[in-house]
């Protein structure tokens, strides 16, 4: 390919996917990651010799690819990824943004995190060791947070001589798990990064295999749902109202669609108020437009002189969520301090920050095996449960089923501002989880 | 009647946004987010190109109404006059409040000292965190980008600072969906960076679908430089050519714009747009692999300034 007609599609309009790794240490996880920016030829020539510069320090032979993506000081000194990173590449086809995060069990927060934005989640395992305890604990995390698109990266398939049967075991039995908790779609690719199976090019030690490599999957998958199937919601940021001799008299809502699509001359409530108006406008950035959908952000105006402010949602007449003060949702503790009942939080949700108390605590859950712990009392960092909470003021909640951002919530300690718990209002799973048994809670399995 | 967002080709779905307009779409709820929840938020504003894009998305962010926030300059004493010149004109075209933090009024009261290798970027800091503190900015928009070095490949949007400015890599917050939590404590503050996710080649199509002006040393034309370090610098007064380096006239343009001191300009002779995103489609080096001498002081560079409070 020459570099004319590579700047040439590289420079044609593409569409944009996020999304996540995780993975152990010893899943080759950073040497995958790599290798995807390496064979994409989007590692650069410093970069690339900066890494051979530090493998030759290290008396390593051939450049490490991990080492291209460990950056923090902490990092290199411990060979381990202790965050989540962002990384950044492009093919012809499209633009990636990787949350690449660090798969061992204190580190399931990270993984929510990375997962929280994320439209596919990339689950990787050793092909020697099949699925463990926490490939269970990634297809959680992915099903949870209610990632659209999953796949199993089964690597290392060079040491157990890229043999079939190997790899048909380990997808079936990851397929059949992470279905069972309602994992829309799930896709198994065997590869080696090491040896570059599959990820960008296609194995030539693996003919049995007809699917496409992990980056052709990355390239191909939808990026953006049917929105006519959503609930369309519009959490108002702020309020623009320029007062100037230009602009006496305009008041326009500006925010960003968090889902579905909305159009001029639409009927719509303003919650929780539950004032009605019909859409006037739409502002998109500095033009008028009929229709505008999520995740644009926009202007809306409205033809009623109605009190709006930061905070408010706008929704469809007929379809707008209820307004509740009682809130029941899965969480993932994701602060050093804990998280006990009778504790009194900020909630955020979307453009709305409002007092809270945690009013109970039923259960904690185990990812490994999605066994449930009655009464914890409290959660620590890392773990995932359920919570009641009741709100100070009313707010206008989906289940986190339908509509991952007017679903999702934080937790945050008023005293210092630390982000505590992230939330999913609603039942955590899509389907019923199997092992649904209750264990004695004193199987601690964090650190 | 138009629709703003274009749609790609060979998507199926309508709805599909273009990359660009999903990253200005980003960048414009974070400024939204501050406004919204901040009470003293400035800009950061170089007159390098992330700092206009920055100015750009957030007047598209607030229109029709005036953008709701201040800039500030740390000027180093060895910019471009070029870009100085370029911001004092947009400022005064967008009825802006322009504050200036000096490195030279520091060094000449004996404030700061000149570092050997005369290079100023470092010395930033200092007069950046006492700005912040004497204006009270609770929220200080940057114009870095997670691509751009591996340890900002860590950053937040939000960014926590406390009252010294310094960054904690351990005590940053998680970030989940498009929850920024900007809570700090008096006296602490919180760097916004909207274009985190923008790449360096994002930047540049983004400015050439908006027809944004920039300063003309981001072009290719004939300039005096020398070579130090594998970098082609700027005759001048700040402390170039020494003894033993060459002034030879080249015909160069500027990657990213920082300080004379440590800016290297590349050969090009890209003297448009389209011409400097060809080049940079093409280019085999990072922007600042390629231009900026600050970071190739070690590999742990950028993290050590960072966790003092550079930008």
């Amino acid at each position: 390919m020459t570099t004319v007609t590579q700047h040439a599609e590289q420079l044609s309009t593409t569409t944009l996917l996020r999304f996540a790794t995780a993975g152990s240490v010893d899943d080759g996880k950073s040497t995958l990651v790599g290798r995807l920016l390496h064979d994409s030829k989007s590692v650069l020539t410093d970069q690339l010799e900066a890494v051979e510069h530090a493998s030759r320090n290290r008396g390593q032979e051939a450049p490490d690819l991990a080492l291209l993506t460990d950056g923090l000081r902490a990092e290199r000194e411990q060979g381990i990824t202790i965050d989540v990173a962002y990384r950044y590449f492009a093919t012809p086809r499209r633009r990636f943004i990787l949350a690449d995060t660090p798969g061992h069990v204190q580190y399931t927060r990270n993984m929510v995190t990375g997962a929280s934005t994320a439209e596919l989640a990339v689950v990787l395992v050793d092909a020697r060791n099949g699925v463990v305890e926490q490939t269970r604990r990634h297809a959680a995390v992915a099903a949870l947070l209610r990632v659209p698109h999953v796949v199993l990266a089964v690597n290392k398939m060079d040491l157990v001589d890229y043999a079939e049967p190997v790899f048909a075991a380990i997808a079936e039995e990851f397929t059949a798990y992470a279905a069972s908790l309602g994992v829309p779609e799930i896709t198994a690719i065997p590869i080696s990064a090491l040896a570059g199976d599959n990820v960008v090019e296609p194995s030539a030690h693996m003919d049995w295999y007809g699917g496409p490599t992990v980056l052709e999957h990355l390239e191909t998958v939808p990026v953006s749902h049917d929105l006519t199937a959503c609930h369309a919601r519009f959490p108002v940021q702020y309020v623009i109202r320029p007062q100037t001799a230009e602009h006496p008299d305009y008041r326009g809502y500006a925010g960003q669609i968090a889902a579905g699509a909305f159009r001029v001359g639409e009927a719509v409530t303003v919650l929780p108020s539950g004032r009605t108006s019909t859409i006037a406008g739409i502002d998109a950035l500095g033009e008028s437009v009929d229709i505008a959908w999520a995740p644009q952000s926009v202007t809306i105006r409205l033809a009623d002189d109605i009190d709006v402010s930061r905070g408010d949602l706008i929704a469809p007449a007929d379809d707008a969520p209820a307004v509740t003060q009682d809130v029941e949702a899965t969480v993932c503790h994701v602060a050093d301090q804990p998280l006990a009942v009778g504790q009194r939080v900020l909630l955020k949700h979307t453009t709305r920050t409002v007092k809270a108390i945690v009013k109970d605590i039923p259960s904690r859950l185990t990812l490994d095996d999605l066994s449930q712990h009655p009464a914890p009392g409290r959660l620590v960092a890392n773990d995932i449960g359920r919570v009641v909470v009741r709100t100070a003021e009313p707010l206008a909640l989906d289940a986190y089923a339908d509509s991952r951002r007017t679903g999702s919530f934080l937790l945050i300690d008023p005293a210092d501002g630390t982000t505590l718990t992230a939330g999913m209002a609603g039942e955590a799973f899509a389907a019923t989880a199997p092992g649904e048994e209750t264990a004695a809670d004193d199987a601690e399995w964090d650190f | 009647m138009t629709t703003v967002a274009t749609v790609s080709e060979g998507t199926d779905n309508p709805y599909a946004l273009s990359h660009l307009d999903s990253l200005e779409s980003e960048a414009v709820h974070i400024f939204r987010e501050v406004a919204g929840e901040f009470e003293r938020p400035v800009i950061l504003f170089s007159g390098g190109k992330d700092s206009i894009l920055m100015l750009h998305l957030a007047l598209k962010a607030f229109a029709p109404a005036p953008v709701p926030f201040a800039l500030l300059h740390v000027d180093t004493g060895h910019n471009f006059p070029e870009v100085l010149a370029y911001r004092d004109r947009t400022v005064a075209e967008h009825g802006l409040r322009l504050h200036v933090a000096s490195v030279q009024e520091y060094i000449d009261a004996g404030k700061l000292r000149e570092r050997p290798d005369g290079t100023r970027n470092p010395l930033q800091t200092v007069p950046l965190t006492e700005a912040i503190q004497e204006h009270r900015f609770d929220a200080v928009f940057g114009g870095g980008r997670r691509d751009e070095e591996k340890a900002r490949a860590k950053e937040r949007v939000f960014s926590l600072r406390d009252e010294f400015s310094q960054w904690d890599p351990r005590r940053q917050r998680p970030e989940l969906w498009q929850l920024y939590n900007g809570r700090h404590a008096p006296g602490e503050h919180v760097r916004v960076f909207p274009i985190s996710n923008w790449t360096e080649l994002d930047v540049w199509q983004y400015i050439e679908r908006e027809g944004i002006e920039l300063p003309a040393i981001y072009f290719a034309h004939e300039r005096e430089v020398f070579n130090r370090s594998g970098m082609w610098l700027t005759a001048g007064d700040w402390g170039g050519p020494k003894e033993g380096e060459r002034v030879e006239t080249r015909q160069v343009r500027y990657r990213t714009v920082g300080d004379m001191s440590c800016t290297g300009a590349v050969d090009s002779d890209a003297t448009t747009l389209d011409a400097v995103i060809t080049e940079i489609a093409a280019s085999r080096l990072t922007e600042r692999g390629a231009t900026r001498a600050d970071d190739k002081m070690s590999e742990a560079a950028m993290e050590d300034r960072k966790r003092e409070g550079y930008f």
